[in-house]
Parts: C-alpha cells; sequence; structure tokens
C-alpha cells in the first residue's frame, strides 16, 4: 500500500482469500501431475497419494518453522504456501475414499494398512520437517531469529 | 484439459476449507482443532456421495480431485495432530488422529449409502 515493500500485517480476510484460492490450485494441479488421483488399482497400494501427503507433511513442518523464525509478518505468503498450497496439494478425502474401496472389495489388510502406513508416516514426516528446519534456523547467524 | 478442471475445482475447495475451518475454531476455546476435522469429515461424506453418482468423467476430475481434494487437507491434519504432541497433549493427539481417521472412514461409508439408498 505504501510502496515501501514492507508487507502489511493484518491482511484483510478477502486478500486471503485469494492467496489460499491461488496457493490452493497450484497445489492440486501439482497433485494431479504426480499422478494422485482417486482409484486403486486390482493390486497394490496407492502409493501415489500415499507420498504425496507424506511430503506435504514433511513441507508444512519445515514451513512452519521457517514462517515463525525468518518471516512471522507476512501473512499473506504463509496463507498462500501453507493453507493454500500444502493443504491443495495433499489430500483427506482421496486418502479415505480409497481405504474404503480398499475395505469394501475385502482388502481389510490392504486397507487399514494403507490408513496406518499413511498416518504414522505423514507424522513422522512433520517431525522430521520441524526438526530440520530447525537446526537450520538455529545455525543462522546473529539476528535470524524473531 | 483436466489440469484446468481440477484448478477451478481447487481454487473454490481451498478458500471454503479457510472459512469453514476458521468458522468452527472460532466457536470453541479448546485445544482440539476441530475446524480441521470438521472439513475433513465433512468432505469424506461428499466424497463418498458422489463417488456413488454416476457422474462423467470431467465432474469427477472437478469435484473428486479439484474440489474435494482442495477442500480437505492432510497436511494441515498431521500438523495439528503433531502440535498437540509437541505440546504434551499426547491423548489429545492421540484422539484426533484416530478420531479423524474413524470419522472419515464412516463418513464417506455413510455417503455412499445415503447416495445409494436415495438412487435405488
Amino acid at each position: 500500500m505504501d510502496g515501501s515493500g514492507r508487507r502489511t500485517e493484518n491482511p484483510g480476510t478477502g486478500a486471503v482469500l485469494v492467496a489460499v484460492s491461488l496457493g490452493g490450485a497450484l497445489g492440486a494441479v501439482a497433485r494431479c501431475l504426480a499422478g494422485a488421483v482417486p482409484g486403486v488399482s486390482e493390486t497394490g497400494l496407492p502409493w501415489v497419494t500415499l507420498l504425496v501427503n507424506v511430503s506435504g507433511s514433511f513441507l508444512i513442518g519445515v514451513l512452519m518453522v521457517f514462517a515463525a523464525a525468518l518471516w512471522p509478518q507476512r501473512r499473506l505468503t504463509q496463507a498462500f504456501l501453507g493453507t493454500g498450497f500444502l493443504g491443495g496439494y495433499t489430500t483427506f478425502s482421496t486418502y479415505a475414499a480409497d481405504a474404503g474401496m480398499l475395505l469394501e472389495r475385502g482388502d481389510a489388510a490392504a486397507g487399514l494398512g494403507y490408513l496406518a502406513l499413511t498416518l504414522f508416516a505423514a507424522l513422522a514426516a512433520v517431525a522430521l520437517g520441524s526438526a530440520a528446519a530447525s537446526l537450520i534456523v538455529r545455525s543462522r547467524p546473529v539476528g535470524g531469529r524473531r | 484439459m483436466s489440469v484446468l478442471l481440477v484448478a477451478v475445482g481447487a481454487a473454490v475447495g481451498a478458500p471454503l476449507r479457510y472459512l469453514v475451518s476458521r468458522f468452527v475454531q472460532a466457536r470453541h476455546d479448546s485445544a482440539f482443532p476441530w475446524g480441521t476435522h470438521v472439513v475433513n469429515v465433512v468432505g469424506c461424506l461428499l466424497i463418498g456421495m458422489v463417488g456413488a453418482l454416476t457422474l462423467p468423467g470431467w465432474g469427477m476430475v472437478l469435484v473428486v480431485t479439484g474440489f474435494l481434494g482442495a477442500f480437505t487437507t492432510y497436511s494441515t491434519f498431521a500438523y495439528e495432530t503433531f502440535q498437540l504432541a509437541v505440546g504434551r497433549r499426547f491423548l489429545l493427539a492421540v484422539i484426533n488422529a484416530a478420531v479423524t481417521v474413524a470419522a472419515g472412514m464412516g463418513a464417506f461409508v455413510l455417503g455412499e449409502a445415503i447416495v445409494r439408498a436415495l438412487t435405488g
């Protein structure tokens, strides 16, 4: 607004919605291009959707540490990358639908295994991403924090 | 073409997730991430319903891969569960993970059943 290049501290809801919408569209396209579309093959698990959800969880672990430590004032960037891009990139509905299809065709081991494997891998990925980003933030020279 | 449909669906689904999640989250004081929980469970109900309909291919891409894919989120769900654990609220973290997955699966089956009952 003032042209100084400094982001506003409190963007309006409209600006946040636009950022989330753009980020979400890009994230969903990335998920689609990665090949994570609903539907399970005759054999095997929906590995691509699993990898998308786990990699997105790793990235949100990284993002939240960087956002808090390096650019806490950039609300729109956080909305675009976190709520938008990573929210659109990862999906809970396709995860549930694919697990449901596995269970409904009587493959309980695959269905329950897929549910559990994604969950534990995603939680481990958040922890790993968060820890890795914390290490990087801490090793930065003076003035990098807060 | 389908990439465009995914982008359009997600451009609506993602901001709607933000609004619904914020609306729900503003209505309670607990540490439980109800906002994300609600969008994910509602998204599972809807994907069950849509999957039981016979939509044309482009409709599935627009609604399922685009809109519902972006309306629901795994990354925020995983992050909030992790944050509960980091804050030493281990029981809430376990409950959030278990209840979201169980409720999501229940909602998916319910969505399918509703549409099958209605369409015979």
